[in-house]
């Protein structure tokens, strides 16, 4: 079995791959909020960019997006730590998501309610922040908590360019004791009791918002 | 003649509902009954019970020769279906295939027939119900009662002994009901065998040989179709003074 | 920042990346196919009459799809071979992918198949049609046709996954970059070409899927509109 030592280096480990999510999840929620609204914008441009984007983000595989993070950040003379490259990368990657989530959950608040914010004499911005925006975000908040389950488990990819988080220290300890089954099993669990709650969730926000639309 | 249809002291419930309680009548080969009633009083349920769908909790139905009880397998179930069709209230044509292929799946899977033989089947059951130019239009694309029109006509590919209709009227407009009605008299005029639930009195009255009026889950009156003109009980009355 | 971009590598390797791309999208077809297979056969459980069948799909859906599939890849490549079976990379890797995108086809097809009104299956009963036949002709039809459009967007994900391999060195596309890495160390210029052969390729998949559609759905080929 592990050694008290090696169960401290997946928590450790584990600290990382939470705080590799949060930022994703943060920032990667700033700049897909921005990509959403351009996607829906009435300028013909802004749209163009945010699908070009988009497209680009979801053809490219997150692994290959580490690789160019960790040596197109280095080229541009960053010296980097790993970690800062792989956020870079998760940030990238999940904004595009989000982008096309909440571009779906914007287009899905029913047309009387623009013109509802119409007849109330919003300006046009505030029409948008205000009224449409918030139940946009609001319908896609069960696909929104679902994909934060795509990103705890897509934070494994950082091991490739030697972040410290769970897969990388796993696969360290493997290396040394040769009990793949049991340090990768421990390992899955750690995954696990991070991911379930959030898919739970996510499946209780969607019966919830099921009833209330019916 | 012995009946074809057989329901001896038929009793369901669903829990602590009780639907049918002691529920008896027989249908002549042949003939046309029409079960009426209130909503609610088991006629659907009735009519599920002779074929099978729901299973019973006590007394017998006989149709068609079969036997069925409280246990019935699936494949007693499944020699059942071979001899008796079903159309329902919500047409239920499968929705990815075409008027000709729901016509014919059955025919092909089933019966074993060869793709032209299940094909010129097809169509001489869709000229029946007067939709011979639909052969290839997808569900979808057809009016409610042309739908319905297809589903008979898909139950009649089989070659049913016995046909039942639940309701098959009730979901189209008066104008499409017509369409409907006129196939099934014709239906009756060549001597199959119906058993329907309606709410179509005057149909009822002109085409049924024998009518039963079901009440809180009994057979609460039955007759030919002068019964309706002179009710024997206050139930009947009532639920024909509101009908007409 | 004085960094010259250098693609001239190009000009020796691109039979390699040729490779790797076939390598990418024989793995990816083959994980589809076998990994829809597996996902439909799920779905069934997940929706059949046994509780206990429907159990233990369950537990199985949930524990893949909340686990990486690195770590997924690492345990069976590595766990099998501790145990004494030598597989080869491919083969893990394939499995590893079969297993993990069977998980999420069974969600997508249960949907779908829960989308398909009780009706529909008491007409094929009463039509005399057996369980079996009742499910391959009316119920899985349609239930297909209804959420392809979320099996195609996952298809491709898993696509893009097959990249993963690479850490059991399995040869494919990210493989092949690597080696010519190694050896050129033009790392940036290397990745961003592999990337673009890779959003070419979610293209051509995409394209190929829609064919696809219109191959094996006459109804939408007809109509063009959603069932
Ligand atoms: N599957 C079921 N589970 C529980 N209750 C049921 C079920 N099917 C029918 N019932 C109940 O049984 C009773 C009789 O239903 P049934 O459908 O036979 O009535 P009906 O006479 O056909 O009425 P209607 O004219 O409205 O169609 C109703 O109270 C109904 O709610
Ligand atoms: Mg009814």
């Amino acid at each position: 079995m592990l050694t008290t030592f090696q169960m401290q280096a997946l928590l450790t480990a584990a600290v990382w791959t939470a705080g590799l999510s949060l930022i994703a999840f943060v920032l990667g929620g700033a700049v897909g909020l921005l990509i959403a609204v351009m996607r829906v914008s009435a300028n013909r441009v802004l749209r163009g960019i945010a699908f070009t984007y988009i497209q680009i983000v979801q053809g490219t595989p997150l692994l290959v997006m580490m690789m160019l993070a960790f040596f197109g950040l280095s080229i541009l003379g960053f010296d980097l730590a790993p970690f800062t490259a792989a956020s870079f990368a998760m940030v990238i990657y999940s904004s595009a998501y989000f982008g096309e989530i909440w571009r779906g959950g914007i287009l899905a608040v029913p047309k009387t309610q623009w013109e509802a914010a119409e007849c109330l004499a919003l300006h046009p911005v505030q029409r948008f922040w205000l009224v449409i925006i918030p139940q946009g975000l609001r319908i896609s908040t069960p696909p929104t908590v679902g994909f934060m389950v795509q990103i705890v488990k897509n934070t494994s990819l950082a091991s490739v360019i030697g972040v410290a988080e769970l897969t990388y220290t796993s696969k360290l300890i493997n290396n040394s004791t040769f009990q793949p089954f049991i340090i990768f099993s421990v390992v899955a669990v750690l995954y696990f009791c991070m991911c379930y709650p959030l898919a739970w969730w996510s499946r209780k926000l969607e019966d919830k918002l099921n009833v209330a639309h019916r | 003649m012995s009946p074809i249809v057989k329901l001896n002291n038929v009793s369901k419930s669903f829990g602590s509902l009780h639907v049918l309680q002691g529920v008896s009548f027989d249908v002549a080969a042949g003939s046309v009954v029409a079960i009426i009633g209130r909503s609610g009083s088991g006629k659907s349920t009735a009519l599920r019970c002779i074929n099978g769908l729901e299973k019973i909790n006590s007394g017998e139905i006989t149709v068609c020769n079969h036997h069925l009880h409280h246990d019935v397998t699936r494949a007693q179930l499944r020699a059942l279906h071979l001899d008796v069709g079903i159309v329902f209230q919500s047409y239920n044509l499968f929705p990815h295939l075409t008027v000709g292929q729901n016509i014919m799946l059955a025919p092909r899977w089933v019966r074993k027939q060869s793709k032209p033989e299940a094909r010129e089947h097809a169509a001489e059951v869709l000229r029946k119900v007067g939709l011979a130019e639909k052969f290839d239009a997808y569900p979808e694309q057809l009016s409610g009662g042309q739908q319905q029109r297809v589903a008979i006509a898909r139950s009649l590919a089989m070659e049913p002994k016995l046909m039942l209709f639940d309701e098959v009227t009730s979901a189209l407009d008066p104008e499409l009901t017509g369409e409907v009605l006129k196939v099934m008299e014709s239906l009756a005029r060549d001597g199959m065998t119906m058993v329907l639930v309606t709410h179509e009195m005057a149909f009822a009255r002109g085409v049924a040989d024998k009518i039963v009026f079901m009440h809180q889950g009994r057979v609460w009156e039955e007759g030919g179709g002068e019964m309706l003109s002179a009710p024997q009980t206050p139930e009947l009355r009532q639920f024909v003074g509101n009908g007409l | 920042m004085t960094y010259t971009f250098d693609f001239s590598f190009l000009a020796e390797y691109w039979p390699q990346l040729l490779k790797g791309l076939a390598q990418t999208a024989q793995l990816s077809l083959l994980s589809i196919i076998f990994g829809f297979l597996l996902g439909t056969l799920l779905a069934i459980g997940r929706t059949a009459q046994s509780k206990l069948l429907r159990r233990v799909c369950a537990i199985y859906v949930e524990a893949i799809r909340n686990t990486p599939l690195l770590v997924q890849m690492f345990m069976i490549y590595f766990g099998l071979a501790s145990v004494g079976f030598k597989l080869s990379a491919e083969f893990c890797a394939v499995l590893a992918i079969v297993i993990n995108v069977s998980s999420y086809t069974c969600e997508i097809m249960r949907a779908g198949i829960e989308s398909v009104r009780k009706g529909q299956r008491e007409a094929s009963d009463c039509l005399g049609l057996t369980w079996l036949q009742s499910l391959f002709l009316v119920v899985l039809p349609p239930a297909t046709e209804r959420v392809y459009p979320a099996l195609v967007s996952q298809f491709i994900l898993i696509m893009l996954a097959t990249s993963l391999v690479s850490q059991i060195s399995a040869e494919e596309l990210t493989s092949t970059a690597a080696r010519i890495d190694s050896m050129t160390f033009r790392s940036f210029e290397i990745y961003t070409v592999v990337a673009l052969i890779y959003i070419g390729l979610a293209f051509v998949f995409r394209l190929g899927f829609w064919a696809l559609s219109r191959l094996v759905f006459p109804r939408l080929r007809r109509l063009g509109t959603p069932l």
